[in-house]
């Protein structure tokens, strides 16, 4: 990342503007060529610092109401065969794999989940119980009471 | 929201256009005008259906670091260890979750340096112990809800 790419990312980072052109209107902002801007973040898309372009909707607005971090104490040497198989479910969002501290914390598989009530929810959750089988050793799913922050990434200038 | 919405919505989680018109494009795609879409957007926008239009970045791909920590706070100091907490840059989110662990928040930094001195920070400030929990390994990200 040089310092163009920097900028680039200072000025995108709230979100792209609602204007005809929008890619026009940052590279203006930046004093650079709305064709370098593009070629740009072009290079940042097809290497990956830039996940994606879109909307980012509030599930919670969408009727997703029922949102839980469930955990799971699954073998390590059997991680990533379960965690690719968690993380292939439609309702599962994030799923990562994260050190444990026992004894107090013994889940080292975590896995979003969304529904619109806790019932689907718990119905998602037996089909993980099911899809885990023998491999799971025990779990907990941590709803979601309070946000209370979230700004998302923030570059400083 | 109504049919056209859902579909803007719907259609709008991955693959906006880099071009020059890129509205345009995607109008086109939904059989709507680029007008209409812009005004949508701007709506949904405004009444938080959406929460951020644009490019995601991936702060790890860019050299900087994320994680995820977590603190049993004893619930009669909850108010007073989330402003400590919410009072520092580095944390990006933070949740309270229904859970002896009932503090997550996710730290975003530009080093990985800067995550263990920031959690350091965060013990010294509220005596609690910081429970740090980046990603070892990544299955899955992928947000897609159905409108």
């Amino acid at each position: 990342m040089d310092d163009l790419d920097r900028r680039i990312i200072t000025a995108t980072q709230a979100g792209l503007p609602l204007v005809k052109e929008p890619y026009q209107a940052i590279a203006q902002q930046l004093n650079i060529e709305p064709e370098l801007l593009q070629q740009r973040m072009q290079i940042m898309l097809e290497q990956g610092q830039i996940r994606r372009i879109g909307a980012v909707p509030n599930h919670y607005k969408l009727g997703y109401r029922a949102n839980a971090m469930s955990v799971w104490n699954v073998p390590d040497e059997m991680i990533a065969e379960l965690g690719h198989q968690l993380g292939a479910l439609s309702f599962v969002s994030h799923c990562y794999e994260r050190p444990r501290f026992l004894p107090e914390w013994p889940y080292n598989l975590f896995a979003m989940l969304h529904g619109k009530s806790k019932h689907e929810v718990a119905e998602k959750v037996q089909e993980i119980i099911n899809l885990l089988g023998e491999h799971c050793a025990g779990y907990e799913l941590l709803y979601s009471k309070n946000i209370l922050k979230k700004t998302g990434l923030r570059l400083k200038n | 929201m109504d049919d056209i919405d859902r579909k803007i919505i719907n259609s709008l989680q991955g693959d906006f256009p880099i071009a020059d018109h890129p509205y345009q494009i995607v109008a086109q795609r939904l059989d709507i005008t680029e007008d209409e879409l812009l005004k949508r957007l701007g709506i949904l926008l405004e009444n938080r259906t959406l929460t951020r239009f644009g490019p995601m970045y991936d702060i790890q791909k860019l050299g900087g670091s994320f994680s995820l920590c977590a603190i049993r706070v004893p619930p009669d100091r909850f108010k007073e260890v989330t402003e400590i907490v919410n009072s520092f840059s580095e944390v990006a989110h933070n949740y309270e979750r229904d859970h002896e662990f009932n503090m997550w928040y996710v730290l975003a930094t530009e080093s990985l340096a800067q995550i263990d001195i920031t959690n350091q920070a965060i013990e010294e400030k509220t005596g609690l112990k910081v429970y740090n929990m980046p990603k070892i390994q990544e299955f899955f990200v992928g947000l897609h809800f159905e409108a």
